[in-house]
């Protein structure tokens, strides 16, 4: 074993030694833009992040590489955390350049990026995702409160006597039982797991905004704001909900053989499938282009993506990508953004963050 | 006489013969019983490979098709760039065209709608064909243009054409522009050549699947080139002339091992060792075929031992026996007469590689890159990783590509595994 580590390592040795000569061959052409190059230039874009952020970024790209004579970045789905991740590892070719966010970056994240020398990082807001929860067509469409939703998928739910603080295992097997208005039908709802960035903001946006809607949960909230995330953000784990993984298309295809399900994903999905999928009205409003637009249905959030900006200008392209995505031909109103299912923002907010893409105005920890 | 007739009797209950008739019909009963269950499972194994085979094909052989459009491009001075024309409004000069083909289309929101039933690729088609062939300016070109995915699912029956606006992604306005299409014989399927020369794409009917391909490829010579050399060094040493004591019993259980331990273990191995100390590039076939030659190396070590094994000790004996030191035993005897079975070996360990994702996931393959990989050190994505990222795609029309891209990665699978096949037949000895 170690006899045959060893051989391999040399091999590695090797064939790295190799690797640069072939390298420089090949950007020859660019070395002219690159001269600063950090150490053995990397001739294209590289991107990690989110995967909800993936299908816009990689449009993007795929118009960058066609219309402009830099090569087409290479996009990573890894997920919000495991994008900010390898992006806070360090500046160099070795590391990403790009990494995309469907949240905010965490205090903790911009401390361990300036630690490791990524000291400017600079956000942009791309516009907003809707997550919808969908039935499929052959059934009647679903419509919630937050409260609802709550009720039906927390692993603790208040005392349905009304005893105020106390909690007991969720007692809900049907909808009918949440609220009498609802169809009976037993309570069965696909999602993602709790590493998809979805979940942590489905959990955020319905599910604790209506464990809020309880006088004396809210009120815990101020005291013991743990505690209360704790009994908020805990999904029940009876098999009322269903983990689906993260592959948004399988969750669709289960929802069209079984009408009683309902399931949660992006909005993308539901936009590219309605044929086949209807979304449930949540407070009233069922999830629309314009309805996420305005703000009116509540369960949307921002998608960001964060660059470093140590290197812009030494890895070819940058300045220009940054250029291509905050041109109002893609994030605009009519962009082609919007026709794979992004939400732009409003105007003010697309100028506010073009105008930080051409500064490079990078964020402060601190304010996070 | 009582005790005589009874050894009469036994003896004659005792006849070999008639224990034998007693017993044939449960035991033929008990072959044919034996038969069928073996008839039966193969009938088993062989309906679920039809019926993933066939719901695979049913699946992806549209893929194999794409719908054009022909649209007359009316060339007029100006319109080209004379001093670069790569640099021309392409993109205007499609919409020019397809504004003239419907006069009667003006509204904006229309025209929007009027735009999307064209791929955006259609400018490309458009720069590469002026490009190539400069045409002057007045004279009109007349172009087979991609079709937009939507309009694909439509012609191909994906998308019902007789349900309530609101339940398909294209609107009736959309249908009739269409219907004057199809009246005009100006669309129709033809082969999609896309699909097997280009590169991924975030549009269905740009992405194909030979950045893939070639992706694949150098991953795969990659682990060719060192786990072969190294495989057969390691299996003829340990065979021939390791001694037998315990720290090559230890050196075998643990290769035994390996050949059984998750693929993503390797990935993370190469995430640590390769990426993180050796500072190779990430997602490039260099470091994946580095770390996919770890999880076939003991394949090969395990089937090239076991072709030694299979040489008679007689041939080395009579080597041995006319003066031959071991290595020229070795070189000259044993290992040609071991050699097809150890390509075998390599063969298939070369095609489990082949459909290996989850190591690949750690050093960053599973990636979206558009431009067609050509070296060891570029960026690149293999067959089985760019299924993957298709069967994720939300875009309806990324099922049938899915199912395609399978077909062609099983295509490969057959290949290889015919070529072990009838390398073994070919070169077989019997002894």
């Amino acid at each position: 074993m170690l006899m045959l580590a060893g051989a391999l390592s040399v091999i590695g040795c090797g064939q790295k030694a190799e690797q640069p000569a072939a390298k420089g061959e090949k950007a020859a052409g660019e070395v002219e833009q690159t001269e600063e190059a950090i150490e053995s230039a990397r001739d294209y874009i590289s991107i990690v992040g989110s995967s909800t952020v993936y299908p816009f970024a990689t449009v993007v790209a795929e118009q960058f590489g066609k219309t402009t004579d830099f090569k087409t970045p290479k996009i990573e789905s890894t997920g919000s955390g495991g994008g900010f991740k390898l992006f806070a590892a360090g500046v160099g070719v070795e590391h990403p350049d790009i990494t995309n966010a469907s949240r905010r970056i965490k205090k903790s994240e911009c401390e361990m990026s300036a630690e490791n020398g990524v000291t400017e990082v600079v956000e942009l807001k791309i516009g907003y995702d809707g997550i919808v929860m969908a039935n499929s067509k052959k059934a009647e469409p679903f419509k919630l409160t937050r409260k609802e939703i709550y009720l039906a998928l927390a692993k603790e739910v208040p005392d349905p006597s009304g005893e105020e603080g106390k909690l007991v295992p969720n007692p809900y097997k049907t909808w009918k039982e949440v609220n009498p208005e609802l169809p009976e039908t037993k309570i069965e709802v696909l999602g993602p797991p709790p590493t998809s960035g979805t979940r942590d903001a489905f959990v955020e946006l319905a599910m604790e905004a209506g464990a809020k809607e309880f006088a004396w949960l809210k009120a815990l909230r101020k005291e013991d704001k743990k505690k209360f995330k704790g009994i908020a953000h805990t999904v029940r784990e009876d098999g009322a909900y269903v983990e689906a993984g993260e592959n948004d298309n399988l969750i669709v295809q289960k929802l069209d053989a079984n009408p009683d399900a309902l399931g949660i994903f992006g909005f993308s999905f539901l936009d590219q499938n309605t044929d086949k999928m209807q979304g449930a009205f949540v407070d009233g409003v069922q999830p629309a282009f314009s309805a996420i637009a305005d703000g009116s249905y509540p369960l949307s959030r921002p998608l960001f993506f964060y660059v470093k900006k140590a290197h812009v200008g030494t890895i070819p392209g940058m300045a220009e990508y940054l250029e291509e995505f905050t041109s109002e031909k893609a994030w605009g109103d009519e962009g082609y953004l919007t026709e794979k299912g992004l939400i732009p923002m409003p105007e003010e907010e697309r100028e506010k963050y073009a105008s930080i893409a051409k500064n490079l105005t990078p964020i402060v920890c601190d304010e996070l | 006489m009582n005790n005589s007739s009874t050894m009469n009797g036994s003896r004659k209950a005792g006849r070999t013969i008639d224990i034998v008739n007693r017993g044939l019909k449960s035991r033929y009963r008990k072959e044919k019983r034996f038969r069928l269950y073996g008839i039966l499972s193969i009938v088993a194994s062989a309906a679920f490979l039809a019926f993933l085979l066939t719901s695979i094909v049913m699946n992806g052989y549209s893929a194999f098709l794409q719908t054009y459009i022909k649209l007359d491009v009316p060339i007029e001075a100006g319109m080209i760039d004379e001093s670069n024309p790569k640099r021309s409004n392409f993109q205007g000069i499609i919409k020019s065209a397809i504004r003239e083909y419907y006069p009667d289309v003006t509204e904006r929101r229309e025209k929007r709608e009027l735009y999307s039933l064209f791929s955006s690729g259609a400018a490309y088609q458009l720069r590469n064909n002026v490009l190539d062939n400069p045409p002057e300016a007045g004279t009109t070109l007349s172009l087979w243009v991609l079709a937009d995915d939507d309009v694909d699912m439509l012609m191909k029956g994906h998308m019902k054409r007789d349900v309530p606006e609101s339940e398909r992604r294209l609107n009736d306005r959309q249908l009739r522009w269409i219907e004057k299409l199809e009246n005009d014989g100006r669309i129709e399927k033809r082969f999609n050549t896309t699909f097997f020369t280009s590169g991924d794409s975030r549009e269905p009917e740009l992405a194909g699947i030979w950045g893939a391909v070639r992706g694949s490829f150098y991953t795969m010579l990659v682990t060719l080139a060192l786990s072969f050399p190294i495989g057969i060094a390691a299996a003829v040493y340990l065979e021939e002339f390791a001694p037998k004591n315990l720290a090559t019993d230890f050196i075998e259980v643990n290769i035994n091992n390996l050949a059984a331990v998750p693929s993503i273990v390797f990935g993370l191995l190469g995430l640590a060792v390769f990426l993180n100390f050796f500072g190779m590039p990430r997602s490039t076939p260099l470091v994946g075929g580095i770390v996919l030659m770890l999880m076939t190396l003991p394949t090969i070590i395990i089937a090239s031992r076991a072709a030694l094994k299979a040489v008679p000790p007689s041939i080395r004996e009579a080597a041995l026996g006319v003066g031959s030191s071991k290595l020229q035993v070795v070189s000259s005897h044993v290992l040609p007469l071991a050699l097809p079975g150890m390509l075998t070996g390599t063969i298939i360990g070369m095609a489990q590689a082949l459909g290996e994702t989850a190591p690949l996931l750690m050093i960053g393959m599973v990636a979206f890159i558009v431009d067609v990989p050509g070296g060891f050190t570029d960026p690149a994505a293999v067959m089985p990783v760019q299924i993957y990222l298709w069967a994720d795609s939300p875009e309806r029309a990324f099922v049938e590509k899915t199912s395609a891209a399978i077909m062609v990665l099983l295509g490969f699978l057959i290949a290889m595994n015919a070529l072990a096949v009838v390398m073994r037949k070919k070169f077989e000895r019997r002894w």
